[in-house]
């Protein structure tokens, strides 16, 4: 079996003058899911594009398996892409277009035509053969694409947003489908999105980036528990984590909303911001020492529960509270999170401090 | 499945809710666009019906202006379809439109191809380039094409009446700006996929662009179909004339045939009204599209 590391080495774009990449490097391991996520402009699909042969690549090596790939041809890289717009062909039936990956395979036709066959039946579209691509859902020729993709049984699967054309529901019922589809074949995936929840589900481990640098790459229990910077621990989990600003005045931080909050470890610098998940930032329970106490502005019911955002000291903060809790906006309320899930970064620098 | 009583009400609802035709207030505007248009599509129509009666005349007849001939012949026809200089000519146009009918779809459509999706130097310049030819009549252009014929010995040629249509610059600003609607994604899945660039034009971008290349060739078809003024000029040998040159020829001494030249040029509209009728739903499709792309 052909072993699909992928890495990418001080990888740099530019445009011009203007570098839009600088200098990535990443490891993807054979048969690993990565999902690089960010904000639009950040450089995810740029660096997907180089990936796939279809950028040329100003500077650094990108290698798949024990290929550097930087002067091949993308038929030559041995990957297959998924594009956000399918890019399934109109004039083509589905057959045609699934088998429009074995353009170049030396296999007979009898051959092609048998995986063409294990590939729909394996994406659930062994009925819809025959018809073109106007004839089917989103969520079909979603699935059309992917088969194209697989047909070719590619060393890397690359996906450039591939969601991101899908109603709500159909999305969350491809991403499991998606999920699933790598769990059976095992190919490394490098996928691209700019949905955190899409990253975080589907990820084995997760690229945050920004402005063309990675942030952060980890687990999404890593990156969600641990960012090493304000911009990850935004990014990351929704609602955004709340930020605070404050000033260290001893083992305390003096927040500029107004409350002070014992610091859950030392920090050498003067000017910190607290960050606080809306997920950790409960109504305080008796027995509990409040953090901070805020006026309800308004009340978001979720369901399994209720979020709340409050006004401290001039500052939006948002809370949770149980599904059942529904406070009147104009309430005041005491809010409480445990000393480990309070964040400090550094307000200059904007890391996390450890 | 639907009974009776669904279809009588769904029928009785539909009956309520069209307006009934006779109890339409009749604008004034309507009515006075209905008579512009009435106007207009008589005007249009009018050469085409006195073609076919004047067809249909006697040569004593021709200067009569009534639509109905006084005793209508089919020896005008006859007359024709008997002459074989009539094939010939026939034979020749048909040659000639098919050969750069073929040839301007496909180069119009390579380099329309190659103007929007590729990316190089000079881009613009050729494009632009290409454009302002088209702010030249082909009556201007006619004579350095006869001059260009005349030093490469095109003269009196099939060629010669071919070379100036073989790639047309209103087809290439056609194909670029329909191949602008072709996403990029397209093209690139194609290149994954292991195609070349000749085989993403010819197989993934020329498909999808159907509408646009069968109402160009539709305008080419017809454009070399009744060309007259270039050829007339090019040919000398009559073996070699077209249809629209070659029906001038239907005079005497001191006259001109015109119900013999009627009646080839009626029977000469009959290959355009099949390429119409075949391909006018490309047209429309086509030109809905150009407006939806805008």
């Amino acid at each position: 079996m052909i072993v699909a590391t992928v890495t990418l080495s001080d990888l740099t774009k530019a445009y011009g003058k203007a570098e839009v990449l600088h200098g990535i490097n990443l490891d993807v391991k054979d048969g690993e899911f990565v999902v690089l996520v960010g904000p639009s402009g950040c450089g995810k699909s740029t660096t997907l594009r180089m990936l796939a042969g279809l950028e040329e690549i100003t500077s650094g090596e990108i290698s798949i398996g024990d290929r550097v790939v930087n002067n091949l041809e993308p038929k030559e890289r041995n990957i297959a892409m998924v594009f956000q717009n399918y890019a399934i062909y109109p004039h083509m039936s589905v057959r045609k277009n699934i088998g429009f990956g074995l353009h170049t395979s030396k296999m007979s036709k009898p051959e092609k035509e048998k995986r063409i066959d294990e590939v729909a039946a394996i994406l659930g579209m062994t009925e819809l053969l025959e018809r073109k691509p106007s004839q089917l859902s989103g969520g079909q020729r979603q699935r059309v694409a992917i088969g194209r993709a697989m047909v070719r049984d590619p060393s890397v699967f690359l996906f450039d947003e591939p969601l991101s054309n899908l109603d709500a529901q159909l999305r969350t019922q491809m991403r499991l489908e998606i999920k699933k589809l790598h769990q059976r074949v095992g190919t490394t995936i490098i996928f691209v999105t700019h949905d955190q929840v899409e990253a975080m589900t589907l990820a084995d481990r997760i690229v945050i980036m920004k402005d063309g640098y990675i942030q952060q790459v980890g687990t999404p229990s890593e990156v969600f528990l641990k960012p090493k910077n304000m911009f990850v621990a935004q990014f990351i989990g929704a609602p955004s984590m709340n930020m605070l600003k404050g000033t260290v005045e001893g083992d305390s931080v003096k927040l500029e909303a107004g409350p002070t909050i014992k610091m859950p470890h030392k920090a050498d610098v003067k000017d910190i911001t607290i960050g606080i998940r809306p997920s950790a930032l409960t109504t305080a329970k008796e027995g509990q020492t409040p953090l901070m106490e805020g006026t309800v502005s308004l009340v978001e019911p979720l369901g399994t529960e209720t979020l709340l955002y409050l006004d401290v000291g001039g500052h939006e903060v948002i809370a949770s509270a149980p599904g059942r809790v529904h406070p009147q906006p104009g309430e005041k309320i005491a809010l409480y999170a445990d000393a480990e899930e309070i964040h400090m970064f550094d307000t200059n620098t904007q890391e996390a401090l450890a | 499945m639907a009974n009776t009583a669904d279809i009588k009400v769904t029928a009785d609802a539909l009956d309520k809710a069209t307006p009934k035709r006779h109890a339409r207030k009749q604008d004034p505007i309507a009515i006075l666009r209905w008579i512009l248009l009435m106007a207009g599509g008589i005007l249009m129509v009018m050469p085409i019906v006195y073609m076919i009666s004047t067809s249909l005349k006697w040569p004593h007849e021709i200067y009569n202006l009534s639509i109905i001939p006084e005793e209508p012949t089919l020896d005008n026809y006859a007359y024709v379809l008997e002459d074989g200089r009539f094939y010939m000519w026939f034979l020749n146009s048909l040659i000639i439109a098919t050969v750069t009918t073929v040839s301007a779809v496909l180069f119009d459509a390579l380099v329309g191809y190659t103007l929007c999706k590729f990316q190089f130097r000079g881009r613009m310049i050729v494009f632009v380039a290409i454009l302002s030819t088209l702010m030249i009549p082909t009556e201007m252009l006619v004579i350095p094409w006869y001059l260009m014929a005349k030093n490469f010995g095109w003269l009196d040629t099939y060629w010669g009446i071919m070379f100036p249509g073989i790639m047309t610059a209103f087809g290439t600003f056609l194909m670029k700006q329909f191949f602008e609607s072709v996403p990029d994604d397209f093209l690139e899945a194609a290149r994954i996929d292991g195609l070349n660039e000749f085989q993403i034009w010819w197989r993934v971008a020329m498909p999808m662009v159907k509408p646009a290349l069968a109402a160009l060739a539709i305008f080419i078809f017809l454009g070399n179909w009744t060309a007259f003024i270039w050829p007339l000029i090019v040919t000398n040998s009559p073996e070699l004339y077209t249809l629209p040159v070659g029906l001038t020829t239907f005079s005497v001494e001191q006259s001109v045939q015109w119900e013999l030249i009627m009646t080839g040029a009626a029977l000469a509209t009959i290959p355009t009204l099949i390429v119409f009728l075949i391909f006018q739903r490309f047209i429309i499709r086509g030109v809905v599209m150009a407006g939806l792309k805008g």
